[in-house]
């Protein structure tokens, strides 16, 4: 998984019909010293994150398995809004 | 399968079912000679690693969501053991 903040929002109308009602959002990647890194992608919100949060997002089609039995076809979801972390 | 050394963790209230107890920590990706490789990342716990612990990780949904001992999670990383020592002899 990699630590993001939401940035954006996609809005589809003719999509694939497992997408139906999924939520996409634009996330930026982030190091753990908050500096985006990275191309931002969209993914598939599984928590109800939304625009400005920081989250963390699952890679694969292990981002689809919050969505079972629909299999919808994504390949990043997130899948946490970050409280806080801490490096040493 | 990659090693790397457990730098940091982190805390997130609202998450995906599949994740709750599970410990999610920040690991640094090391080349062979433990210099950084590549940005860290989140992986799911299941050995009990702890920061500065330098870790064995599987980079792979259905391995990790074995060694969190949970079918169908939504996970791509999970550390899988601490590791003692490297040696490279080749």
């Amino acid at each position: 998984m990699q630590l993001a903040r939401v940035i954006g929002d996609v809005v589809m109308t003719r999509k694939d019909e497992n997408l139906v009602g999924i939520t996409l959002l634009v996330v930026q990647p982030l190091t753990p010293d908050h500096q985006p890194v990275g191309r931002p992608l969209v993914a598939v919100d599984a928590v109800g994150a939304g625009v400005g949060e920081e989250v963390f997002f699952v890679r694969g089609k292990e981002a689809s398995f919050p969505f079972y039995p629909a299999e919808p076809p994504v390949d990043a979801g997130i899948v946490g809004i970050v409280d806080h972390w801490d490096v040493e | 399968m990659q090693i790397g050394r457990v730098v940091g963790t982190v805390v997130s209230t609202q998450k995906h079912r599949k994740f709750e107890g599970a410990k999610l920590l920040l690991v640094q990706p090391l080349a062979m000679d433990d210099t950084p490789r590549g940005a860290p990342l989140l992986a799911v716990d299941g050995v009990g690693a702890g920061v500065h612990e330098k870790v064995l990780i599987v980079l792979e949904g259905r391995a990790a969501g074995e060694a969190l001992g949970r079918k169908a999670a939504p996970v791509d990383a999970a550390i899988v053991g601490i590791i003692d020592t490297v040696t490279i002899s080749g």
